[in-house]
């Protein structure tokens, strides 16, 4: 446990009173949680308390706090005392909160935490120019990036004493810092850059919607039914022609068609298929023979069928996809192990 | 290694956009209306299937969790609280999910809490996570301004979600005391039972979940409970961040299979070990809570929940502490027992003493200067610790001291012989019992 009190009355001020912007943002606060439960904005606003009055809370500010919520002080005094955020004596314009955690101790804290001895003193001490306070703090969350440092609200990680003197420098001078990595990591991807995450059709949105193939099989068994059954009823009340995938939800991307393949910038109709197409010797189709039916041709006949009352022969009759086609397997990268998943409707 | 195709945290590292229009492209918020209109029970079914386990560090199964909340309110609202409060030492995976990744999040929070019944959801982060908490809200509006969620969303669920911080307490992340600093009183844990999933959040019915496992799940239900499991080992499903931090040459966060080996996950992902293999002491695989694992053991050991259970240690959070062999390991667990001394609520006494008892005689071992009979004792007091307090971090505080006796007594003995043999002016100590 650490042992917290409030500075002494000397330090206190004599009287705290939120700024109205900062009242009207506690109201908001107040709103997210239940009637009768604003004690659970406790921590936010003393919170914004301490942010208002300099990087420290004062007894005043606790009280404030207590009353707006209609706590005990006791109550809030509790928490400010329990939460090691809430700093109870003045703090530099500054405020360095250096981790010291295991992470960041192997890889260098230690000499971090030297160096800020020997610059500013002992921790808890505010710099005679004001600017500096520090302190040791437990894991701070950023291990991968160790060793790091909060300076106020913001992280800067992977630190050496030299770029903590550095930053130090710049943020007493008000120049501009660099938050986050001091060595041009993103984050905390591995130094240099990562191997992984580098497939492009992760990010270009090919890949919204492929997983829907698994549910199809299920779909189109039902969707045959549900069409089946109320195409009857449609063709009553509303004579409206049926679209062969109706009633499907998914929008299923097409995988190779001439448009896309033309996008991509490929020659939209493939040369083996041209040459078939050219050989007249090969050709099935009779000259003199009408194309086969286009899909309006096909959607009008079947919206013909329906208005008659007779049930279309067209799409829905065709046999559900074979299992391959359907659930973990069409994953390509899914070990092709992987049992296939039990019916999705199960349940329902 | 896990193709790029299988990973779930696909803007990991933040190099592309978090905001909502790239999160799409990216798959997040895709289907999720068809999703939940699959029904509560198949939502349920599918996280079981998939064999999910927490990933907060415990490892209990997801979608057994979900299922323990009620089927029928009997008037209290349902609530679900994400555990963001990510300050397990060597674990930083939440905070690259909240910041990069936030509509992965989000989205989970809608499916688990309409699998639950619960109509808000509170995601209560830690507070030093500054930019991570303006990230996340940044995402939470935008998720509001598109009504993917609030009380007249399109998908047809009313449903809020409330992003509220902490204050810097590592014992928040622990349930029943996340849901007393929730409420607006000192995290102190809960006596358990009543278990949260009956008595949490206000007296109501709650689940808390981690961000990683609540992140997954939209994931999980569009490719399948079977695709998850069909990842990683049995018993030890899917994918799972790792945070690989300490004496590696590239430290850094990675997504990888369940269990996949310690060498494999360094040599493909952190640019090898500093100075070779030969140079490695040991690793604390899954946060500072859990034993250290010494080099012989844990370098071809596969890392997933059972098998470094059966080395003594656990996966806990998968945050990798790499130590090579020129750490000072009776200094570096002495300051692991600083950090749970500094970190106990102070509720038990068996924590709120003994946490500080075992730091300061790890101080004295870490110099030598101590007694060898000290060192039964000291393994003694973890065993009177362990298992006599409301929450775990009796155990946690425990469990690594017990770890270095356990592996490393010589290098103890070697000490406090040294200091021993060299003349000092005051007396060695002995603790007193």
């Amino acid at each position: 446990m650490a042992n917290r009190r409030l500075a002494p009355a000397s330090e206190q001020p004599a009287a705290f009173a939120f700024s109205s912007e900062n009242a009207d943002w506690a109201k908001g606060q107040i709103d997210k949680y239940p009637e009768g439960r604003q004690a659970s904005a406790v921590i936010p606003l003393l919170w914004k308390a301490q942010e208002q009055n300099g990087g420290w809370l004062p007894q005043k500010a606790i009280e404030a706090v207590a009353d707006e919520l209609g706590m005990p002080h006791i109550r809030v005094l509790e928490v400010a005392t329990f939460y090691t955020m809430f700093a109870l004596e003045p703090v530099g314009k500054f405020w360095i909160q250096l981790c010291g955690t295991v992470p960041c101790d192997s890889c260098g804290a230690r000499e971090l935490k030297d160096y800020l001895h020997h610059r500013l003193g002992a921790p808890g001490h505010v710099s005679a120019d004001g600017n500096f306070s520090w302190l040791e703090v437990e894991c701070l969350g950023a291990c991968c990036n160790a060793p790091m440092a909060q300076i106020n609200q913001d992280y800067y990680e992977d630190l050496t004493p030299d770029l903590l003197g550095k930053l130090m420098d710049d943020l007493a001078a008000g120049r501009p810092v660099k938050i986050g990595s001091q060595v041009g990591r993103t984050s905390s991807e591995p130094l240099g850059g990562a191997d992984t995450l580098t497939d492009a059709t992760l990010f270009d949105g090919s890949r919204v919607g492929a997983w829907r193939k698994r549910f199809e099989k299920d779909e189109e068994n039902e969707a045959g039914k549900e069409e089946a059954a109320s195409s009857e009823q449609r063709a009553a009340s509303d004579p409206k022609p049926a679209r062969p995938d109706a009633g499907r939800a998914a929008e299923r991307p097409v995988t190779d068609a001439p448009a896309q393949r033309a996008a991509a910038g490929e020659t939209p109709v493939k040369p083996s298929d041209k040459d078939d197409a050219a050989d007249r010797t090969e050709s099935t189709a009779q000259p003199n023979t009408p194309a086969p039916a286009a899909p309006e041709t096909i959607a009008k006949a079947e919206a013909a069928g329906a208005e008659a009352g007779t049930q279309s022969a067209l799409p829905r009759n065709e046999p559900p996809p074979q299992p391959t086609n359907s659930g973990a397997s069409a994953d390509a990268a899914a070990p092709a192990s992987a049992p296939h998943p039990s019916d999705p409707k199960k349940g329902n | 290694m896990l193709a790029d195709q299988d990973r779930i945290f696909t803007n990991l590292y933040g190099l592309h956009s978090p905001g909502l229009d790239a999160a799409k492209q990216r798959g997040a918020w895709d289907g999720t209306k068809f999703l939940l209109e699959m029904g509560r029970d198949w939502i349920i079914d599918e996280m079981k299937q998939s064999g999910l386990r927490g990933r907060g560090g415990a490892g209990f199964p997801t979608g057994l969790k979900w299922s323990f909340m009620p089927k029928k309110s009997d008037g209290r609202p349902h609530y679900l609280v994400v555990n963001a409060d990510e300050s397990e030492p060597g674990t930083c995976k939440d905070r690259e999910i909240m910041r990069h990744d936030p509509h992965l999040l989000i989205e989970g929070c809608m499916l688990a809490s309409f699998a639950m019944a619960a109509h808000a959801c509170y995601i209560y982060i830690r507070g030093e996570y500054v930019a991570e908490k303006h990230a996340l809200q940044r995402a939470v509006d935008e998720a509001y301004a598109a009504r993917l969620v609030g009380k007249d969303n399109v998908h047809g669920y009313p449903f809020d979600i409330y992003v509220h911080h902490g204050a810097g307490a590592y014992i928040c992340g622990e349930e029943t005391a996340l849901l007393e600093s929730l409420e607006g009183k000192k995290g102190m844990p809960r006596l358990k039972p009543p278990f949260p999933a009956n008595m949490g959040l206000y007296g109501c019915p709650t689940t808390v979940n981690n961000v990683e496992s609540i992140a997954v799940a939209g994931t999980i239900l569009r490719r399948g409970g079977a695709w998850f499991a069909g990842l990683g080992g049995k018993n030890n499903t899917g994918t799972k961040l790792f945070c690989v931090s300490g004496h590696v040459n590239k430290p850094c966060n990675v997504e990888e299979e369940l269990g996949i080996t310690f060498r494999e996950l360094i040599d493909k992902h952190c640019g090898g070990m500093r100075g070779g293999w030969d140079n490695l002491l040991c690793s604390i695989p899954g946060g500072s809570s859990v034993p250290l694992v010494p080099a012989e053991q844990i370098i071809d050991a596969k890392m997933d929940f059972d098998t470094l259970k059966n080395l003594g240690s656990g996966l806990g959070t998968a945050a990798v502490i790499v130590l090579d062999r020129s750490t000072d390991i009776v200094s570096a667990i002495a300051r692991i027992a600083y950090f749970y001394k500094h970190e106990s609520c102070g509720q038990c006494t068996p924590c709120r003493e003994g946490t500080g008892w075992m730091w300061r005689v790890m101080l004295r071992m870490a110099e030598g200067r101590a007694q060898r009979r000290e060192i039964d004792m000291l393994l003694d007091v973890t065993k009177q610790i362990e298992g006599h307090t409301i929450c775990a971090l009796g155990d946690a505080a425990a469990w690594p001291i017990q770890g270095l006796i356990r592996h490393f007594r010589p290098e103890i003995e070697k000490r406090i012989d040294r200091y021993s043999a060299n003349p000092h002016s005051d007396p060695v100590p002995m603790a007193a019992e």
